[in-house]
């Protein structure tokens, strides 16, 4: 090894702690683009080659029946290369031994063979025979959740009536990445399953034989999908059509497609903050450095090493901390991506995950990375070579103080001399004060975004299920049934009370802007069921007027007063202009709501609900679905309070390890950037301390100025972190909300606490590990050498 | 003089604007220093000896003036070429010696043979001035003289024409100061190393073969040396 690389070596190890805590700062940047942008490639290749290979339909449309002719019909519309009609139909399972009710929709496949859209794959076992009603397929994630194999029995009840089936084979399917109950918006794979069944038998089974109610189809190339859409929805109006979808309008495919959204958003922040910390704090080391090592510079030119060798020689330096903290990152970003992938395959089930570190996106984070922290550097390493040897030969001048504004104006007099250097020390490197200010600022900030999380779905449970939904089980009917159903269920012993509510499926106009919803009547005077309003206080809903959920009335641009337009899209096919009365505070789904009598007016088929809000005596509970389950009318019988556990459980799945990581990155910036500071002070000054250490001061008293200034600079950043926070917090809300929920900003005092103690903490521990190196001060030795 | 001119400065005049003053270190020099000879440039504090070591080195450049290395025209020459004539051509020693504290002896040296065509090996050059015992020592580990034979060792590693110090005994005590006097007129001796001395102590001037007297930017003499005394013989 040359000479010259061996004092970059030493000069390196000399540093060792403050390396390593920039080359953390760097891993931790490189490791979160690496995982998070190579799951996200990985998912989205994976993806396309599942749909391809399996087929995947290109559009989607429900109906309530329409005879098979139609098919023909449909068949004709220009555009469409394949259709494939289906039944579809919910379906309550008893699983042996589970105790609790399980719904699922039935899907039907051809019988024998695989469907020509939508394909199945196999996972176990195999697929229906024909003249066997009773075989099903199971969805993988539900089999799994239950420990159904091939073989085993389940007793269900389909259209009213009771069945047995044998599973005989467990399938995936690329309609189904996401398995999740219609009206929930949690997976709680173990209450709800899909499973396919022969079409024959399950056209039987709901007296569908000869008719359809379901298609699915794919475009021949370059057909404009929406024009296809529109004569479908032409087609099977009369059949009670229920509004086609696009696929990127498909349930699954929508939700995988938002969460690539949402970890494009965080794939870009996240790495973007480390990155510029690092390059902010190997600016401030580095340019210390090179302070430190002006003789060294003067030497090495004087002895006739160019301005490029001297400026090559720092660049590699901060290359080997970059490259360092990149290459551990590279490693630490694959193992974290394994752990992703993992949590991605367990939450979107697809056949496989074809990962691949891609050599595109380490040589674009070490690029990048390497890239920015030369950047940081620049200034300083120019400032290097343009050193001229004569002058980097001569001691630095003394740098230049003056008096700080806040004496200027007479302040003079409160601050002793100790805290006239902090203030000038500060003033006179104002730049410098600012990025360390910024930098604490983004750990903070990192945390607050980090905890904010808790704080949101704290206030969405309170709102959503202390004040709006106070009920215990929710039943749904197999079709909208007389209020006298209700009167039924409240008889049953142990139902407190019973509250009836009726969806509708509509599509909401308003000006160009249209959107396809549920519109949910409610009672007057509801208990259980309350719509809350942006004031969070319950809605009463006036006769004839609708509400809003607010990201609804956000998408469609409407506010109290406009007026939208309703198409319902089933029964009586009315399209009515109803006033917007309110808004209501939502944050999981998307609805409107109108008062139960207006809704039926609108909807027509009388006085009819859908189904019911209960209230019952907890002790009850087991008898009382006992006896819903009895019932052939009821479709599914959702427990509040499993509601509640599948929302913690997915907020414990996916955001605490979040939450964790991004905790974990705070802190190790906060320190990193502390520590940081602390020692480049201490280095800066320790000749000035020494010095006033042997004019008489105590080791409390040089502490004081040293630690002060850090003391303000931290103070400082704590606010400025919370507001910035508070600022990402807003911004990440807005990238990850979707249609399926919403994030509220709510930022208790408890995290801008936590954030503020775990930043004074790293703080702490950094000003500890100073002034242990202040209080071995060699005096004598720090006055011998020349600054 | 029978032996070729080395350096040859004409008028050279150096003003240091550092802010609003302006420092007239140097109010025009003439100067020739011949191949192979040692001179002591004698003057207090401020007399500006610093000032024209530096030009000479191609460290600093000339205001006004000339300053001719064999043909070479040091006051056009810019920065690469400059560089280019330190790397290859001359040696510093400097007061403080100013090695390279992450290194030790050896690589101090090796890390200026790296860079030259035709060096002493480190050891060699170590050797020469009476260090080839402390090879791997780092800087913090040797006294004073050491640190300065060190630097010496340094200097002359590449075989330069000439050698420049700046007070190399400057920060030493008289007897540690004699040594490495000796050693940088051992260096004179055997390698007949051009060799210019700066000091502003009278008594170390008897090792010359000319003495060059400055004050206030200017040459007020130059004394032909006839009673050289070798450097062992001192005491200040």
């Amino acid at each position: 090894m040359k000479a010259i690389d061996r004092k970059l070596v030493r000069d390196l190890w000399g540093m060792r702690g403050q390396a390593l805590a920039i080359a953390f700062v760097v891993l931790a940047g490189v490791a979160t683009y690496i995982a998070m942008r190579g799951i996200m490639a990985a998912l989205q290749r994976s993806l396309t080659d599942y749909y391809e290979a399996y087929r995947f339909a290109d559009g989607f449309a429900t109906l309530r029946r329409a005879p098979e002719a139609a098919r023909r019909q449909l068949l004709d519309i220009p555009g469409i290369a394949q259709l494939e009609t289906r039944v579809t139909a919910p379906v309550r399972l008893d699983v042996p031994g589970f105790g609790e009710p399980v719904q699922g929709v039935l899907v039907s496949v051809p019988e024998g063979q695989q469907p020509l859209l939508n394909q199945l794959v196999l996972r176990a076992g195999r697929l229906v025979a024909p003249g066997h009603p009773d075989e099903v397929l199971l969805n993988e994630v539900f089999a799994q959740a239950q420990g159904l194999r091939p073989g085993d029995r389940l007793a269900a009840t389909v259209n009213g009536r009771r069945r047995n089936f044998t599973v005989v084979g467990i399938a995936l399917s690329p309609e189904y990445l996401l398995q999740m109950q219609p009206g929930t918006l949690f997976v709680d794979p173990a209450r709800f399953g899909v499973l396919w069944l022969g079409r024959e038998a399950l056209a039987a089974a709901c007296d569908m034989r000869g008719a359809f109610n379901d298609v699915t189809f794919s475009f021949a190339a370059g057909t404009r999908g929406q024009d296809v859409i529109e004569r479908i929805d032409h087609v099977l109006a009369r059949y009670g059509g229920r509004g086609a979808v696009l696929r990127k309008d498909q349930f699954s495919n929508f939700a995988i497609h938002e969460e690539f959204r949402q970890l494009r958003t965080t794939s870009t922040l996240l790495p973007g903050i480390f990155i510029a910390v690092a390059a902010f704090l190997l600016n401030i080391v580095v340019s210390r450095l090179i302070s430190l090592q002006r003789e060294q510079i003067g030497v090495l030119k004087a002895f006739g090493y160019t301005n490029t060798d001297v400026g090559l020689h720092y660049a590699k330096l901060v290359l080997l901390v970059a490259l360092a903290g990149g290459a551990a990152g590279v490693v630490v970003g694959l193992w974290l991506a394994g752990l992703m992938g993992d949590l991605y395959l367990d939450y979107y089930r697809l056949p496989s995950l074809d990962f691949s570190a891609s050599i595109g996106s380490v040589i674009a984070a070490l690029v990048l990375t390497t890239g920015a922290a030369l950047l940081g550097v620049q200034r300083a390493v120019r400032r290097a070579v343009r050193l001229s040897p004569a002058i980097a030969m001569r001691p630095a001048l003394p740098a230049l103080y003056h008096a700080t504004i806040m004496e200027r104006v007479g302040f003079q007099r409160w601050f002793d001399q100790p805290t006239r250097m902090i203030l000038r020390n500060l003033d006179r490197q104002p730049v410098r004060a600012l990025l360390t200010v910024v930098g604490i600022a983004f750990a903070c900030a990192i945390l607050v975004m980090g905890l904010f999380f808790g704080d949101s779905f704290d206030f969405i449970m309170r709102v959503q299920y202390g004040l709006a939904e106070r009920q215990d089980v929710t039943v749904v009917f197999v079709e909208p049934t007389s209020t006298e159903a209700v009167h039924e269920l409240a008889r049953i012993p142990g139902v407190q009370w019973a509250e009836p509510f009726r969806s509708v499926a509509v599509r909401l106009r308003h000006g160009h802007r249209q959107y396809d919803a549920s519109l949910e009547g409610v009672p007057t005077a509801a208990r259980l069921r309350r719509i809350i309003g942006t004031d969070l206080e319950p809605i009463e809903i006036p006769a004839g007027g609708a509400v809003l959920t607010d990201r609804l009335a956000e998408v469609l641009h409407l506010r109290p007063g406009d007026s939208v337009t309703v198409e319902v899209r089933e029964g009586s096919r009315r399209t009515r202009s109803v006033a917007v009365v309110g808004i209501a505070r939502q944050f999981i789904g998307m609805a409107a709501y109108m008062d139960l009598g207006t809704l039926n007016r609108l909807a027509g088929a009388g006085q009819a609900v859908s189904g019911a809000h209960l209230m019952i005596d907890r002790p009850a509970e087991a008898a009382i679905t006992a006896a819903l389950q009895e019932r052939p009318r009821v479709a599914s019988i959702l427990a509040q309070e499993r509601a509640i556990e599948a929302f913690n459980e997915m907020v414990d799945r996916s955001m605490l390890t979040m939450t964790f990581i991004l905790s974990l990155a705070a802190a190790v910036i906060a320190f990193g950037v502390v520590y940081n500071s602390a020692r480049i002070a201490l280095s800066e000054r320790d000749r000035e301390l020494a010095s006033l250490r042997v004019l008489g001061f105590t080791r409390a008293e040089i502490a004081y100025i040293l630690l002060g200034e850090l003391t303000v600079l931290t103070l400082a950043a704590i606010p400025v972190g919370c507001l910035l926070g508070a600022a990402f917090s807003a911004w990440v809300v807005t990238s990850l909300q979707t249609d399926m929920y919403r994030f509220p900003i709510v930022l208790g005092r408890g995290t801008f606490g936590m954030a503020a103690a775990i930043v004074l903490g790293a703080a702490v521990v950094s000003a500890l590990i100073v002034r242990y190196r202040l209080n071995r001060l060699d005096l004598i030795g720090v006055l011998k050498t020349r600054e | 003089m029978a032996a070729s001119v080395v350096f040859r400065a004409r008028a050279v005049t150096k003003i240091y604007e550092m802010g609003e003053v302006r420092v007239q270190a140097l109010r025009g020099i003439d100067l020739e220093l011949y191949a192979g000879e040692l001179v002591v440039l004698l003057g207090p504090s401020g007399s500006g000896k610093s000032t024209l070591l530096n030009i000479l080195g191609g460290l600093d450049t000339a205001t006004g003036g000339q300053v001719l290395y064999h043909d070479r025209d040091l006051t056009r020459a810019d920065d690469r070429e400059l560089t280019e004539y330190r790397r290859h051509h001359v040696g510093f020693v400097f007061q403080f010696y100013n090695l390279i504290p992450s290194l030790t002896a050896r690589e101090n040296v090796a890390i200026v043979t790296e860079i030259a065509h035709d060096p002493l090996p480190p050891a060699d050059a170590l050797a020469l001035v009476g260090l080839g015992e402390r090879l791997d020592h780092f800087p913090a580990q040797l006294s004073g003289g050491e640190q300065q034979r060190v630097a010496i060792a340094r200097a002359v590693a590449k075989r330069p024409a000439v050698l420049l110090c700046d007070e190399p005994t400057g920060a030493l005590d008289s007897e540690t100061g004699v040594v490495v006097l000796d050693a940088l007129e051992r260096v004179n001796r055997e390698l007949r190393t051009t060799t210019a001395i700066i000091t502003h102590n009278v008594a170390q001037a008897d090792i010359a073969e000319r003495i060059v007297h400055l004050r206030d930017g200017l040459i007020t003499r130059i004394e032909q040396n006839d009673h050289r005394r070798p450097a062992r013989e001192l005491a200040w």
